[in-house]
């Protein structure tokens, strides 16, 4: 049997990186720019849309997670589920960033600067 | 031709081994910094079987070990994402591996790189959201590297069990 590397490998791995480096690249076009707020969703209903720009300490879905905004970035600081990977996840700041716990279902999303319905078309 | 019971032995043999490194797993204290990114020491077993045995068995595999380790180490949430990145990466694997043009290394790649894919697709399903897309990138790229770290070494597996078929 051959176990050697064939040519396909070589330009299947590179389409993969191709779109991620492509995904990346919408991503952080997308995301430049000012960011106003975010919003924290528990189970898919708004909970709260929180400003950047003042810092703040946020109780999420009755103490089961705890948001933190300072210096216009949002960090989860708190959770009580098992993973964590909320917790060790860094502060988001960017336009469509987001902060997942998923075991708690809480979203906390960034804004984009401006509000309107230009949003539904940039999206 | 192996009698069925001795095939069902195997299969046994094959989920303990899935299972113990699904365990080896917990023990790494490796964070990528991406939600749902991990090793995947696991697929090892599920790629190395892919070629060994038939592909119905391998399902079975997949879906015993999924389903166990979930119930020993996770909760069940994370069976569901495994269920749907482990069966979804099968797929894709078993689908690339027929037509004979990708090496073990391709087809664990794509393994790992479509495990995510699935995860992602329960987590869009659960949370309702397509902000989790943000994660498409760090996600193709882990998997990528870790599909490429288990391909090598089910290649050495393969290469050292070219006489025995399940």
């Amino acid at each position: 049997m051959n176990t050697g590397i064939k040519k396909n490998d070589i330009l299947l791995i590179f389409i993969v990186l191709a779109v991620a480096g492509l995904a990346y690249f919408l991503h952080s076009v997308i995301g430049a720019g000012g960011a106003g707020s975010v919003t924290v969703k528990v189970n898919g209903v708004i909970e709260g849309v929180y400003n950047l720009g003042e810092d703040q300490e946020i109780v999420i879905n009755e103490g089961t997670n705890y948001l933190v905004i300072k210096n216009g970035k949002a960090d989860m600081t708190k959770a009580d589920c098992p993973d964590k990977l909320c917790v060790n996840q860094k502060a988001v700041s960017k336009k469509h960033e987001s902060i997942i716990c998923l075991p708690n279902k809480v979203i906390v999303e960034v804004n984009s600067g401006e509000k309107g319905e230009y949003d539904a078309v940039a999206n | 031709m192996m009698l069925w019971r001795t095939r069902t032995a195997f299969l046994g043999v094959f989920t303990a081994l899935a299972l113990i490194f699904s365990y080896v797993e917990t023990l790494i204290p490796i964070s990528l910094g991406i939600p749902g990114a991990k090793l995947g020491l696991a697929n090892l077993v599920i790629v190395t079987a892919l070629y060994k045995m038939r592909l119905q068995e391998v399902y079975v595999l997949s879906v015993v070990r999924v389903v166990l380790s979930g119930l020993i180490f996770g909760n069940y949430i994370s069976i569901l994402y495994s269920l749907a990145g482990g069966l979804l990466s099968l797929t894709v694997m078993a689908a690339l591996k027929k037509g004979d043009r990708f090496s073990v290394t391709g087809i664990s790649v794509a393994g790992g790189v479509f495990h995510n894919i699935g995860q992602l697709l329960i987590a869009m399903f659960i949370v309702e959201t397509f902000s989790i897309s943000y994660y498409i990138p760090g996600l193709l790229a882990a998997g990528t590297v870790t599909g490429l770290m288990i391909g090598i070494l089910s290649g050495q597996m393969l290469k050292r069990l070219v006489n025995i078929q399940f």
